[in-house]
């Protein structure tokens, strides 16, 4: 693996560290406001300043990790799990199954743009936690099952398939304990990206009031509170510091993902 | 000859089925909101009076598809007086319905911000593709250098910013401290730099690498070596030969980041207040809660992509006709 993926592994693990232990490292009470701290410089006693209601950024960055994370690892999770089920199928009966699945379905999915499909589900249904969550696994899923389906439609060829088949192993069987470990890396690849782009659209999704609503500390709702003309040119860290937990916990997903990938795909290597 | 026209055929079958489900599920989205969309629009203080005439102008009244599930008699037949009907009747005619709260035709209101986004889109790409044509034909030459890992570092920090963390930091810089643009509208020509940077930096990034893994593939094949030793000068070989052929896969990614640009110029159009399709669909649609505009809005913009994504394809197998139907 290249130096970019051990890089993003300190990185993340740092923000999961941070996410699990956020209450002992923030320093002040999320929404405590003190109204006569507003837009304080980062200072001693507040790390990463005041914002417009004089809460601590540094404790709200630190218990943003923890809504970014946890959207995350619920997203990436219940993604790969129907997604790996789905694809599994497909890739498995083929036929008429495919066919309705990969040729129509998957295209279905695909045929939305993802941020678009999650803004009209969160638009109609509401904001909300669990309904964010929902609408990012709806757009989630599809990656999965295709990586899934194609991985499948591969090993279930080999040698080791048709004996195991030939020695009368279960349809479940043959999946579970023969194929599924064997496609078990291009999902891996596909979760740590698919990790980067569910902390994305939860930052995006929030920073357009469509996400978690406020107070609650998302990274998203601070750059959006932090963005007006008059705040950029008096307490840029107000933006300044969300901003870069975001992109460095995204960064962070990407370099992992793209180690792997990399790792596991010997072509690319040799480059 | 046949067999390409049946594959093409079959391909386009699919497309139309696809834009079907897509325009059925937009559709329907409007059946996901919570209560009724009168109330929501007019306030719990309406009168039932005035819910009801709300729901007979604009069609809410009639039953929602051809068929509605009750839970004592199962699936009962509504008939074709529905309004799943009423919106297809309408779209094929044109008619996009008319707007929740302002009566106009919801297809006007975005005809006029239409051409906008599509603006902003295609200023995007010519930024991306400025950044990243010589940037990846830099990295690719100098492939496992500094100038090549730099390079590389760069794409992905481009990939990873997101737009709302990158548009906000040039307003900062260019805007707030320099002074050169202003923070946000679409008045001026110059004011569309700023958010087509913004939109374009992932797409930079992107592309950044698809050149130049690009030229780095086409770099090993023979025709390189014979254009060498024809005693071509590098400059030549690259930008004349390697550039040419490397540059198929990269149209494709463009295509399909059109769609993709569509979709980003929400957050974009949001950050700079650029009065394009995403600014509609977000303030007047989500954000008065007209629900007939989003409908609107979502259909637009998918198809839009899905179209963008179906001309790539075709452009693609012109391009390049070792690509057969699959």
């Amino acid at each position: 693996m290249n130096r970019l993926t051990y890089i993003g592994i300190a990185i993340a693990a740092l923000f999961i560290l941070t996410a699990i232990f956020a209450s002992f490292i923030a320093t002040d009470d999320v929404t405590a406001q003190n109204l006569a701290m507003r837009y304080a410089s980062p200072s001693a006693a507040h790390w990463f300043g005041t914002d417009a209601l004089g809460r601590d950024v540094f404790s709200r960055v630190v218990f943003g990790a923890r809504i970014s994370l946890q959207v995350g690892i619920i997203v990436v999770v219940v993604s790969t799990i129907i997604g790996t089920l789905i694809g599994a199928v497909a890739g498995f009966y083929g036929g008429w199954v495919d066919k309705i699945l990969s040729g129509y379905i998957f295209n279905v999915f695909l045929a939305f743009p993802g941020l678009l499909l999650a803004i009209a589900l969160v638009a109609f249904l509401g904001a909300g936690l669990g309904k964010l969550i929902l609408a990012l696994c709806i757009i989630g899923w599809v990656g999965y099952a295709r990586v899934m389906r194609g991985q499948v439609l591969k090993v279930r060829e080999y040698d080791f398939v048709q004996a195991a088949r030939a020695l009368g192993a279960s349809n479940s069987r043959i999946l579970l304990t023969h194929i599924l470990p064997n496609a078990i890396q291009p999902l891996i690849v596909q979760a740590s990206l698919g990790m980067a782009g569910a902390v994305l659209s939860e930052a995006s999704l929030s920073f357009l009031g469509l996400g978690i609503p406020p107070p609650a500390p998302s990274w998203g709702t601070m750059i959006e509170e932090g963005r007006g003309f008059d705040i950029l040119y008096n307490a840029p860290h107000v933006l300044l510091f969300p901003g870069i937990a975001i992109a460095l916990t995204v960064l962070a997903f990407n370099f992992i993902g793209d180690g792997l990938r990399e790792y596991l795909d010997p072509k690319q290597r040799k480059r | 000859m046949k067999h390409k026209t049946l594959n093409f055929l079959r391909q386009f079958a699919l497309l139309l089925l696809v834009v079907w489900t897509v325009v059925s599920l937009v559709t329907l989205l409007i059946e996901l909101v919570p209560g009724d969309p009168a109330t929501a629009i007019m306030g719990e203080n309406a009168t039932p009076e005035q819910i009801a005439n709300f729901n007979e102008k604009h069609g809410l009244d009639k039953p929602a598809f051809f068929f509605s599930y009750t839970g004592e008699k199962g699936f009962v037949w509504t008939g074709a007086n529905n309004r799943y009907l009423d919106y297809w009747t309408g779209l094929v005619q044109g008619d996009l319905g008319k707007s929740f709260r302002t009566d106009r035709p919801v297809l006007d209101m975005i005809l006029e911000r239409y051409a906008s986004t599509i603006k902003l889109a295609l200023a995007a790409m010519l930024v991306a593709i400025a950044i990243a044509l010589p940037l990846g034909v830099l990295a690719g030459t100098n492939k496992n250098t500094l100038i090549d890992n730099s390079s590389s570092f760069v794409a992905l920090l481009g990939i990873s910013l997101p737009t709302f963390v990158i548009g906000p930091f040039l307003v900062y810089i260019f805007a707030v401290k320099l002074g050169w643009f202003s923070p946000t509208g679409s008045a001026n020509p110059e004011d569309i730099v700023l958010p087509a940077v913004t939109l374009g930096a992932a797409l930079s990034a992107i592309l950044t690498r698809m050149v130049r893994s690009s030229v780095i593939e086409e770099l090993g094949e023979d025709y390189v070596r014979t254009a060498r030793a024809k005693g071509l000068s590098e400059r030549k070989v690259v930008y004349k030969h390697v550039l040419k052929n490397g540059l198929i896969p990269v149209v494709t990614i463009l295509g399909l980041q059109l769609g993709v640009l569509l979709a980003g110029a929400i957050i974009t159009e949001k950050i700079f207040s650029w009065q394009g399709l995403g600014l509609l669909l977000l303030e007047d649609g989500i954000g008065k809660r007209d629900y007939r505009l989003v409908q609107g809005c979502v259909l637009v913009i998918s198809v839009t992509y899905i179209l963008a994504n179906s001309l790539t394809d075709l452009v693609y197998r012109w391009l390049d006709p070792r690509i057969k139907f699959s």
